[in-house]
């Protein structure tokens, strides 16, 4: 019987059957690179707001804390979104006119909330609880990043559940003395800490079991 | 064999729909509902519910009166350190940006536009019972608002405290200080004020 293909072919062969090998390897990093874009993470991607708020010109500029507005981060799962009054309280007669903060002045007006759109979503199975993370020396800027350099609010980290863990893992890098929980560009050289003996103190735990965080 | 294979088929391309395992029926704190009217999910109480234990019946804690009315003239709670320690920071997050951090009226708020609020050294406030300040953090007072909703009563009362050792930082009788520290402060050096004769002798021997 006569060979059906050509010897020439062998090549073909080959290439297809490197390339199918290669073609999928590519397919699952694609997808792998995918599942890590900041289109699906949603990472510095700055969100259409009603009010430019800026948190830059707020903190750093104008030196207040986290928490004059933030109020629940110390007690709460939540650390709070501050109502229009807290707002008013300096713009009732800072900027009292401005155009850019109508939505500020009608809110208050109507007793209507301001609908803010929320930058840091976690997925609804997830149970993240603000006041421990504080209570146990994790700073602001650990997973908000540098808040105090964002003329307008963006997701500094992926929030994947590996960015998660990473910390979950080994917490004590992230360890910070309490007074020093809002400071923004904390370096533990310039306190004299170690951040290790520190973890030890507060009695931080590496927890990385499930119900940790999923319920 | 077929009908069951095509079911699961089935089952699986259905399930591909079912990625918003993210967004789940349970409300995240604020967010906005579609079901009431004004869109929000966390329902307002109604008028006048107290919570079990939130009664506050006790008027000089939750409003600083004394019994006949007046404004209380001693703190309802232990002033310590730790009080002290606590109201500083409570001062420096909700105080000082229009107090500023001496308590002069000359804060970060103010030197934008806002109007000056009354120096704590001043005279009359030095003389004003600690109910007094109380109140003005719960009610506001003049263009201040309420920070009732900001710092909880246990926290005004720290802040209070803050105040008067704010107040008495700049209107102490010198000769009130030890003679140890008092000559250092002269000296231009910053002292810690827990400082024991000791610890001042060891570390001037040190130097």
């Amino acid at each position: 019987m006569a060979q059906i293909f050509h010897r020439s072919t062998n090549a073909l062969s080959r290439i297809t059957i490197f390339g199918g090998v290669f073609f999928l390897a590519v397919l699952i990093w694609a997808a792998d690179q995918w599942t890590r874009s900041s289109y699906m993470t949603g990472q510095d991607v700055v969100l259409h707001q009603p009010v430019p708020f800026s948190h830059d010109h707020h903190t750093a500029q104008l030196g207040i804390d986290c928490r004059y507005c933030h109020t629940s981060v110390e007690e709460s799962a939540f650390a709070g979104i501050p109502p229009t009054a807290t707002c008013m309280n300096c713009h009732n007669l800072i900027w009292n006119e401005s155009p850019m903060l109508e939505p500020v002045r009608q809110s208050y007006a109507t007793n209507t909330p301001i609908q803010w759109q929320r930058v840091h979503d976690l997925p609804d199975f997830v149970y993240f609880n603000h006041s421990i993370h504080v209570a146990k020396g994790v700073g602001c800027e650990s997973c908000h990043g540098r808040v105090d350099e964002m003329p307008l609010i963006y997701q500094a980290e992926t929030l994947q559940m590996e960015w998660c863990l990473s910390c979950h893992r080994d917490p004590a890098p992230n360890t910070r003395p309490r007074d020093q929980v809002v400071t923004m560009g904390f370096d533990p050289k310039d306190h004299g800490v170690d951040p290790a003996q520190l973890a030890e103190e507060y009695n931080v735990q590496s927890l990385i079991y499930c119900s940790v965080c999923h319920r | 064999m077929k009908t069951r294979s095509a079911f699961l088929f089935a089952l699986l391309v259905l399930a591909t729909g079912c990625t918003d395992m993210k967004d789940q029926a349970r409300f995240e704190p604020l967010e906005s509902s579609a079901f009431f009217k004004n869109q929000q999910s966390a329902r307002p109480l109604l008028e006048r519910t107290v919570a079990r234990g939130f009664l506050r019946e006790d008027d000089a804690m939750y409003r600083g009166l004394a019994a006949d009315g007046s404004f209380v003239q001693t703190l309802p709670v232990e002033v310590n350190a730790k009080l002290l320690a606590r109201g500083q920071e409570r001062f420096n997050i909700f105080c000082s940006p229009c107090h500023s951090r001496t308590g002069n009226g000359r804060g970060m708020i103010v030197q934008r536009g806002y109007k000056e609020p009354t120096s704590f050294h001043d005279a009359r406030l030095r003389a004003t019972a600690p109910g007094y300040y109380f109140d003005v953090i719960t009610n506001g007072f003049g263009v201040m608002s309420s920070y009732a909703s900001q710092v909880p009563p246990d926290d005004r009362w720290a802040i209070v405290a803050y105040i008067r050792a704010l107040q008495l930082s700049q209107h102490t009788d010198v000769t009130l200080i030890a003679p140890y520290i008092r000559s250092r402060l002269e000296a231009g050096e910053v002292v810690d004020p827990a400082m024991s004769v000791e610890e001042a002798h060891d570390e001037h021997d040190g130097h």
